[in-house]
């Protein structure tokens, strides 16, 4: 008994072992599953009241006339929909983009697995849904070494901007807006759709571009119009962000479509 | 014998095929894979998206008591979550961090963390696995950013080691360390205290803690709900509290002003300091609260306006009964302990 033990020790660990230097075998691809998808790209100018935006060293004027600067943009792009003239819908799976105006990269969004089609209008959602907000942790754009996550309050910041303003009144004249909340009534969460002004004729071989601006200028005009000596610092969830959401649904158009 | 049989058989696989001689294994799958007792609510938490192995267990268990995780590298969770404490932390009122720097709240206990609705007294954390960003990330705990607490845990040779173990690469990211340390919290079950012995008939109370149980049932379990003795809900108990507006911060509602989230009462005989603010040393001294240091305000609960009225007698039964709560076998466990 005593013996047949050992073996059987000593077996299984002989197999535990060999179990790491195995290697799987490579996944073929399925021979009659062709895939027809392609891509869509979406290209990114960020800017302020048409001027392109750039970081720490230009300044902008405000609608209320205030100056400002800006060190940080970032904002959550989200589920994304192409959809048709005769509605046919596409829905991206796992859609989540961290726009970082620091991050030239992220300035360019490679939509996925799309069905070759003519598009015609897109929609998307300016944060993260809900049900990624409390789902623990994730990875990619979602990872919270994004610095995009509150440790305080669980949930996303939806968007953020950070920025100077000589009629801020804090000391350092910072201006600041953590925009979050992803359920009740201040909820930063909005959804856009914007209508082509030509269909984007997506095919597996053929990726058509389609430029969009965001306005940062929105965010302090329509239809909240606020100012930096009353409204400079916001990192909570409360009226003033929900108002701001408001205002940065406004913040996109689109440019072209280049096919 | 089974015990020897499998020891055996550990330290066979990892004599035979162990990278580095110093990890070993500790623990095994059937280890991890407890059953809760009868009549326990379902879990919030159950491993669906985090698989639970000995290796992802043992990875949480190095992550949760290695300072590598704060700035100076001087504090782990571990050294503010005890194990001999239920993993509060004794004899301090508020928490100590980085450089000796005071927190605002008291450390609570960390056990049967997967029924928890929501993390911290004001309940700020809505899951597991983003628990650790908060105290890692907070100036006054650990201080450091998770880019750097990645980069530390990718050079290290050892957490290359674990991190392989557990996840078959070295890869080092947040999730990987906040799914591994949700595992190691996340078993920390506490359900063999002597009241758990009477409910399952293998024991039975003194008449006196009896007559304390009975009180804390008529009394006290309205909102310390058996079996995990918290309703988990965010309530005013009197307390004066105009430094800290509890569950309102989080929610933005006045009407949640000076709230906190019920705790739990296992372990509570080795838990002091007591409440939020870490106010109270005793369990003399809460009771007395209770009965006589109830302050009104318009969100006090409306079960504790104009207190609770204990005996003396009824004080020291009641506290012979939150005595038995005390689960010895938690606070010893080896699977839980300090490791590096
Ligand atoms: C400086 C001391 C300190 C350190 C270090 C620390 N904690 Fe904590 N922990 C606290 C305090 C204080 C609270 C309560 C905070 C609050 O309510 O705002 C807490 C709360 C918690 C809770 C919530 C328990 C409940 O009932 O809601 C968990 C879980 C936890 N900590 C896990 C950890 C982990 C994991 C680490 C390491 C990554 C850690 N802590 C590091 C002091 C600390
Ligand atoms: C209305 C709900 C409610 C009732 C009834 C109640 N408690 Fe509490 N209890 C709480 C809340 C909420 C806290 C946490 C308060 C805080 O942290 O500021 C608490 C905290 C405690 C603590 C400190 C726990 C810790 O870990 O810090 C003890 C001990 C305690 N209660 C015992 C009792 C006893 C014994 C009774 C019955 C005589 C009782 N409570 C009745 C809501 C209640």
């Amino acid at each position: 008994m005593k013996k047949i033990f050992l073996l059987l020790v000593i077996s299984v660990s002989i197999i535990s072992c060999k179990k790491d230097e195995v290697i799987p075998p490579k996944e073929l691809p399925m021979p009659d599953v062709i895939d027809t998808t392609g891509f869509l790209e979406i290209h990114i100018e960020n800017v302020v009241n048409g001027a392109p935006l750039s970081l720490h060293t230009s300044t902008y004027v405000s609608s209320a006339n205030d100056t400002f600067s800006v060190d940080i943009l970032k904002y959550y792009i989200s589920n994304v929909q192409l959809v048709t003239a005769s509605g046919y819908t596409y829905t991206e799976v796992e859609s989540y983009y961290l726009v970082d105006h620091s991050q030239p990269n992220s300035l360019h969004l490679m939509i996925k697995k799309v069905p070759s089609n003519h598009f015609s209008s897109i929609n998307f959602t300016i944060g993260v849904d809900s049900t990624r907000n409390v789902s623990g942790s994730q990875t990619g754009a979602l990872d919270p070494l994004n610095d995009m996550f509150w440790t305080w309050n669980s949930g996303y910041i939806m968007a953020k901007m950070e920025g100077h303003s000589p009629q801020s009144p804090e000391p350092t004249k910072k201006i600041v807006y953590h925009i979050g909340g992803f359920s009740g009534k201040f909820s930063g969460i909005r959804n856009v759709s914007l209508v082509f002004p030509n269909t984007a004729d997506v095919t597996k071989n053929h990726i058509p571009i389609l430029n969009l601006k965001a306005d940062l200028y929105q965010w302090f005009v329509q239809p909240n119009f606020s100012n930096f000596s009353t409204s400079y610092f916001i990192t909570s969830i409360v009226q003033e962000s929900k108002d701001m959401a408001d205002n940065y649904a406004n913040m996109f158009s689109v440019v072209s479509v280049v096919n | 014998m089974k015990k020897t049989l499998s020891i055996l058989f550990i330290s066979f696989i990892a004599f035979s095929c162990s990278v580095d001689p110093e990890i070993k294994p500790i623990i095994t799958e059937d280890e991890i894979k407890e059953v809760v007792p009868e009549g326990w609510p379902t879990p919030i938490y159950n491993f669906s998206s985090n698989p639970l192995t000995a290796d992802g267990f043992t990875l949480g268990r190095f992550l949760f008591y290695d300072p590598i995780l704060s700035s100076d590298n001087t504090i782990s969770c571990g050294s503010c979550h005890q194990q001999f404490a239920a993993f509060a932390n004794v004899g301090h009122d508020i928490s100590h961090g980085v450089n000796g720097l005071l927190g605002t709240r008291n450390t609570p206990a960390i056990q049967n963390v997967n029924w928890l609705p929501a993390f911290m007294h004001d309940g700020g954390i809505n899951h597991i696995e983003v628990m650790p960003l908060g105290p890692i990330t907070n100036p006054v705990e650990m201080n450091e950013t998770m880019t750097n607490v990645v980069a530390k845990l990718s050079a290290s040779g050892k957490y290359k080691q674990l991190f392989t173990k557990a996840y078959g690469d070295d890869m080092v990211n947040t999730q990987r360390i906040f799914k591994a340390i949700a595992q190691f919290m996340g078993t920390m079950y506490s359900y063999n205290s002597k009241y758990d012995k009477v409910k399952s008939g293998d024991e039975s109370f003194t008449a006196q803690e009896q007559s304390g149980y009975t009180l804390f049932v008529q009394r006290c379990s309205s909102c310390h709900k058996e079996p995990l003795f918290s309703d988990y809900d965010y309530r005013n108990n009197g307390l004066v509290a105009y430094a800290d507006s509890g569950r309102a911060h989080i929610t933005g509602n006045p009407s949640d002003r000076y709230k906190f989230k019920t705790p739990s009462l296992r372990n509570i005989e080795k838990t002091a300091p007591y409440m939020h603010d870490g106010r109270f040393y005793t369990l003399d001294q809460c009771l007395n609260h209770y009965v006589s240091g109830i302050v009104s305000s318009s969100t006090l609960d409306p079960l504790l306006v104009g207190g609770i009225s204990l005996s003396a007698q009824d004080k020291s039964d009641l506290i012979a009964f939150l005595k038995t709560l005390t689960d010895t076998k938690f606070l010893t466990d080896p699977r839980y302990s300090e490791i590096h």
